[in-house]
């Protein structure tokens, strides 16, 4: 009696859990709505299958457990029952692949007009490089890194002339206009993680990874280290702030005046 | 049905007689040195759980940080990060492996297929002795200077081998991969014992479609294992190349510290292939045991046969076939080439069914029973509902799209934990309260038993079924301490406080569960050889607990198989194994066969 | 992961078939008695022998992952192949010299043949002591030549996979000294049987392995694998 009375408890438990309780998602800031939605495709379908399999538990327990004179039935198999649970489990799962495997297959497509930002990674901060005006971004080389060039830049790559180097500071992006951001790393993997975006992925010494977003909401979002990188892992934190174009434009201009006024000097 | 006699020629499979078995001679060759199964079993399980209260310690550890940031001074990040990849190795590989195979594979199989031992027993002894080397060097590596890797359990390379890492330049990292290279020799030899006892030492009629659930558990993850830890071996080696050779397997060239390294072209990913390729079979070498031992435990306490026997056995198989071709699920944002991720994704599901149907006959079994609930039924209806519930999480994970905002969050730790941690764990909990009265010959008390399942199930729940919204939120795992997020409200920081004081409670309340090993031994209820009515063989051993040698003067012979529980018109409600066939056909309740 | 997946392939194919005729289809509620037993009509292999074969499984696994992780190594743009010093052929030619010799031991064990088997092991041995001498004449020319175990991967695997197999061998030669002892000692070559099977298998079947490995090393095998990709596209 008390034990089916418990695990219903547990049930109901989990169930009024997961919809008053003030943990939940940070509302979306990015393109990605159908990452949530087939989430909750699948809260759907799980919560079901989970309220119904502890359910019948209970019930067994209840009405099956031991009495005097209680005798079970000898059944080793049933074929037919068999066959229909594996055919509605098979439907359930297709039911949640198929959504999964459409939204992913736009998540590895980036459109042709996103713009390229490459997000650098190293022991433990993130530094950022915009193309400039040609659009187009430098080729890099780890072997290149020094005192003066700590993000390995090819400086003969003619491409890499007029990039803007952001280093630990914040990156800005404009609102609504695709960004594909081209991930590197220095050092170790570091995985490049904007949990409101729902965007996550890791950057790998050695290659460059992508990734693709549209921000949707202005505002200032964490990036977080999304990959055990070392001690100062949890302390690798940077910040993206989604502008209008205006103030994007604004932020930009400020960004090239300091790269050449910097060089100015030199030359 | 009636038996029929044996024709000339026939041949009887693999008795070993009696004599020919080596007997102990002196307290040494018995209880230290010992070739008995049943010894090498006890052994592996003392030191298992040695080892699972020292993990279970540096879980606290953990705990205590994550609940209380800052208030533990001794506890700093390097400490941390130590005790996490000290924790999950740990438990992953040297307890729950250790303990499903060699601790229940040695004590169960031998005694479940009516064999008088494994095939090849001197071997299973250096087998554990390796594997007692392996969790010395282990454990020396807190000891070591720069103490042990804070690597994480998943050893990435190129952050393994550095300075940035507790252990990447000192000793750290080099003992954890000797000792897991130790450990896998030593499994090789135990394993290979243990497949090889199933294949040929079954008694006569044990035929493969009778041998209990259980047997077919373990000897399907033994084959698992030792297919899939040679993945291991090879990324162990390469990484200690890497490490202590400057070769350039998994090390690109890159910069330490601001210094460039002199290494090139390596490839991190690599690494992650070869660990995965072990480390997804390795989730199901845990599970697949707890699987055959839970589906035992249900029928016997359930008084019923389990229900479909047949798909049982061929989703087992088939689970552990499929599990070889799912590695990459764990890589979806690795950034591998990312149309993977259709594949992976794709198989990943697809063992869902199998493992599924699983659920459904368990559940199945309990329909139309008569059903006690003793402390093992309650452990394995818990199980149930841990496996079922960290099951369906990995249905997210498992939807590469889903997996982008969830992986390497909070919401991985709690499905991991539910679903290999917790769920295996009460597994664990259920045999031991059901075959220490085969191995001791006294029942452990059932009062404290169901103090310490109520705590541990519902703690366990409460601590990781909340952890999975901090997850959802986006707390990344892995991390020394929340700090500031904008997007984390102060009441996650009340949830973590929570997790943590449950933990403990839970934690704590394990030691009721080892002072009633320790006092039952002395004090339980004199269990008599078949307490629970049993029908596998093990509990038809002339003496319990079974001496060396298991069987006295002659092996049992089996007539039936594992599940003739409640069989219409047979006296008793149970026919054991080893009961020569009568002319009553039970047969005739099998509308649906 | 393609040359583990074909071999894990291949021993999933050979579980299926053994599983078939294990009545895996069978439903055991239905039968009673031994008589369902099929082992009493066809017995099982003896221990030693079923277990090497699970051993040469994982053995054959670890090979395999280490071609997996080979193959993937080797597309990476520093890959530099050494060159292959000549002497491996030598050594190739030993090792096959080895296994031809204990494939003749064992058919004088099997014809009872005490003087027969004694020469067999003899000369597999010394012609597999002469492929390990051979194979660590070519580490020192590799390294003569400059090619380190750090100089680059390619390098490193060579020496990590002439290494490994090396190691298998040593094993094996270990084995074949405790046979060979015992037949000096006048064990009589019946009882030697199993002992000089499993040896004689052993040695067949790191052949094998070798000739593999040396087509990996060679870079037959990527070419082979890169028509084969041809045909299909
Ligand atoms: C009540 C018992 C347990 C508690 C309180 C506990 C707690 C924890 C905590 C706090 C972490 C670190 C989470 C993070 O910040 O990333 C962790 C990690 C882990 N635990 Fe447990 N754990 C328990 C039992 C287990 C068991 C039984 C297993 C066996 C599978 C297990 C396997 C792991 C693994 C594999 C990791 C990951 C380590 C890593 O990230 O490298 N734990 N556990
Ligand atoms: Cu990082
Ligand atoms: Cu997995």
């Amino acid at each position: 009696m008390a034990v089916a009375l418990i695990l219903v408890l547990v049930a109901i438990g989990s169930v009024a859990f997961h919809l008053f309780s003030p943990w939940w998602w940070t509302p979306i800031a990015s393109n990605w709505r159908y990452i949530d939605t087939t989430i909750i495709i699948t809260f759907w379908i799980t919560g079901v299958v989970f309220v119904a399999v502890v359910v019948f538990m209970a019930y067994c327990v209840f009405r099956f457990r031991h009495r005097p004179g209680q005798q079970a039935i000898y059944e080793p198999e049933n074929r037919r029952l068999e066959g229909w649970l594996t055919v509605v489990t098979a439907v359930g799962v297709a039911a949640m692949l198929a959504p999964g495997l459409f939204v992913w297959n736009q998540f590895i497509t980036v459109p042709e007009d996103a713009t390229d930002v490459e997000i650098v990674g190293q022991q433990w901060q993130w530094s950022f490089r915009l193309p400039g005006p040609d659009g187009k971004l430098g080729t890099s080389d780890a072997r290149a890194i020094g005192p003066d060039n700590p993000l390995g830049i090819n400086r003969d790559d003619s491409n890499s002339k007029d990039d803007i180097v952001i280093e630990g500071g914040e990156l800005h992006l404009p609102i609504g206009k695709p960004v594909k951001a081209l991930l590197r790393s220095v050092d170790v993997i570091h995985d490049f993680f904007l949990p409101e975006l729902r965007t996550k992925m890791d950057m790998v010494p050695g290659q460059i990874s992508y990734v693709w977003f549209t921000p949707t909401r202005t505002g200032t979002f964490d990036i977080l280290c999304a990959e055990l990188c070392g001690v100062g892992h949890f302390q690798m934190r940077g910040t993206v702030v989604v502008q209008e174009q205006s103030d994007y434009q604004a932020w930009l201009q400020e960004q090239t005046a300091r790269k050449f006024a910097r060089l100015a000097p030199t030359e | 049905m009636v038996d029929v006699p044996l024709g000339p020629g026939t041949i009887i499979p693999a008795e070993i007689e009696d004599v020919e078995l080596y007997h102990p001679k002196s307290w040494v060759t018995k209880y230290v040195f010992s070739q008995d199964a049943k010894v090498i079993a006890v052994q592996y399980a003392i030191v298992a759980l040695s080892v699972g209260v020292v993990a279970l310690v540096l879980s606290w550890l953990m705990r205590l940080q994550l609940g209380f940031p800052g208030v533990f001074s001794f506890i700093d990040a390097n400490a941390y990060y130590q005790f996490i990849t000290m924790h999950g190795m740990m438990m992953v590989v040297y307890v729950l492996t250790a303990l499903f195979l060699g601790g229940f594979g040695n004590y169960l199989i031998p005694l479940m297929i009516g064999a008088r031992d494994m095939v090849f027993p001197y071997v299973n002894m250096l087998s554990f002795w390796i594997y007692f080397l392996a969790v010395l060097v282990l454990v020396a590596s807190f000891f070591a200077p720069g103490g042990p890797t804070g690597a994480g359990w998943t050893l990435y390379p190129p952050q393994a081998i550095l300075s940035g890492t507790p252990g990447g330049q000192d000793w750290g990292i080099i003992l954890m991969l000797v000792s897991l290279m130790i450990f896998i020799i030593g499994f090789t030899m135990g394993g290979l014992n243990y497949v090889v006892t199933v294949l040929q030492a079954r008694t006569r009629g044990m035929t493969l479609m009778r041998m209990p659930l259980t047997v077919w558990g373990i000897f399907t993850a033994s084959f698992m294992a030792l297919l899939a830890f040679p993945a291991l071996f090879v990324g162990c080696v390469m990484m200690l190349f890497d490490r202590a050779l400057g070769t350039s397997f998994f090390v690109p060239s890159i910069v330490e510290m601001g210094q460039p390294l002199d290494r090139s072209g390596g490839s991190p990913l690599l690494f992650q292939h070869l660990f995965w390729f072990f480390g997804h079979p390795e989730v199901y070498i845990v599970a697949l045991p707890a699987f055959g031992i839970v589906s035992d435990l249900i029928s016997t306490h359930a008084r019923r046969n389990i229900f479909g026997y047949r798909m049982m056995v061929w989703a087992l198989l088939a689970i552990g076939a499929l599990s070889f071709v799912v590695w990459a699920h764990h890589m979806y944002v690795s950034g591998m080439n990312p149309s993977f991720g259709f594949f992976f994704a794709t198989t990943t599901l697809i063992i869902a069914i199998p493992t599924a149907i699983k659920v459904y006959n368990w559940i199945l079994t309990l329909w139309r029973g008569d059903i006690h609930l003793t402390v093992p039924m309650l452990f394995a209806l818990a199980f149930i509902i841990t496996f079922v519930n960290g099951g369906l999480t990995g249905l997210f994970l498992g939807n590469v799209v889903v997996d982008v905002p969830l992986s390497d969050t909070m919401f991985v730790v709690a499905h991991f934990h539910m679903v290999m941690g917790v769920a295996p764990i009460l597994v664990i909990f259920g045999a031991i309260y059901h075959w220490y009265p085969k191995v001791t010959g006294r029942m452990l008390n059932d009062t404290l038993g169901k103090l310490h399942f109520w705590v541990t199930f519902l703690g366990a729940y409460a601590i990781f079924f909340p952890m999975h919204y901090l997850g959802l939120m986006g707390v990344p795992r892995r991390y020394y301490e929340i700090g500031e997020m904008s997007f984390v409200p102060p009441s996650a920081h009340t949830l973590n406080a929570f997790i943590t004081i449950v933990a403990l409670v839970v934690g704590a309340t394990q030691m009721v569960f080892v002072f009633n090993l320790i006092w039952s031994l002395r004090h339980g209820r004199v269990a008599g050889g078949n307490p629970w009515r049993a029908t596998t063989l093990e509990w038809q051993t002339p003496e319990t607990p079974p001496p060396h040698g298991n069987w006295g003067k002659e092996q049992p012979v089996v007539y039936r198989w594992a599940y003739d529980y409640n069989v219409p018109g047979a006296e008793q409600d149970f026919i054991p194994q080893n009961q020569p066939a009568t002319n009553t056909l039970p047969l005739m309740g099998l509308a649906h066969a | 992961m393609l040359s583990i997946l074909v071999f894990l392939g291949l021993l999933a194919v050979i579980a299926a078939w053994w599983l078939a005729k294990q009545g895996i289809a069978s439903k055991p509620w239905m039968e009673q008695g031994v008589a369902y037993d099929t082992r009493e009509f066809s017995p099982a292999p003896s221990p030693a022998k079923i277990g090497f074969g699970v051993f040469l499984a994982v053995v054959g696994t670890l090979f395999a992952l280490f071609i997996s992780a080979y193959a993937m190594r080797m597309q990476l743009p520093d890959w530099r192949a050494p060159p292959i010093p000549q002497v491996v052929w030598l050594n190739t030619i030993m090792l096959i010299l080895s296994s031809v010799a204990l494939q003749g031991a064992r058919t004088a064990a099997r014809r009872d043949d005490a003087d027969a088997l004694k020469i067999g092991l003899a000369a597999g041995g010394l012609a597999a002591l002469a492929f390990l001498s051979g194979q660590l004449l070519a580490w020192r020319q590799l390294m003569a030549e400059g090619y380190w175990l750090a100089t680059n991967s390619a390098d490193a695997f060579f020496y990590i996979l002439t290494g490994v197999h090396g190691i298998h061998l040593l094993g094996g030669l270990i084995a074949l000294a405790s046979t060979g002892s015992q037949a000096w000692r006048g064990t009589p070559p019946q009882r030697l049987l199993l002992s000089v099977d499993l040896c004689a298998t052993y040695w067949h079947f790191l052949l094998l392995v070798w000739l593999i490995l040396l087509s990996v090393l060679i870079g037959w095998a990527g070419e082979v694998a890169a028509i084969c990709r041809q045909l299909l596209t």
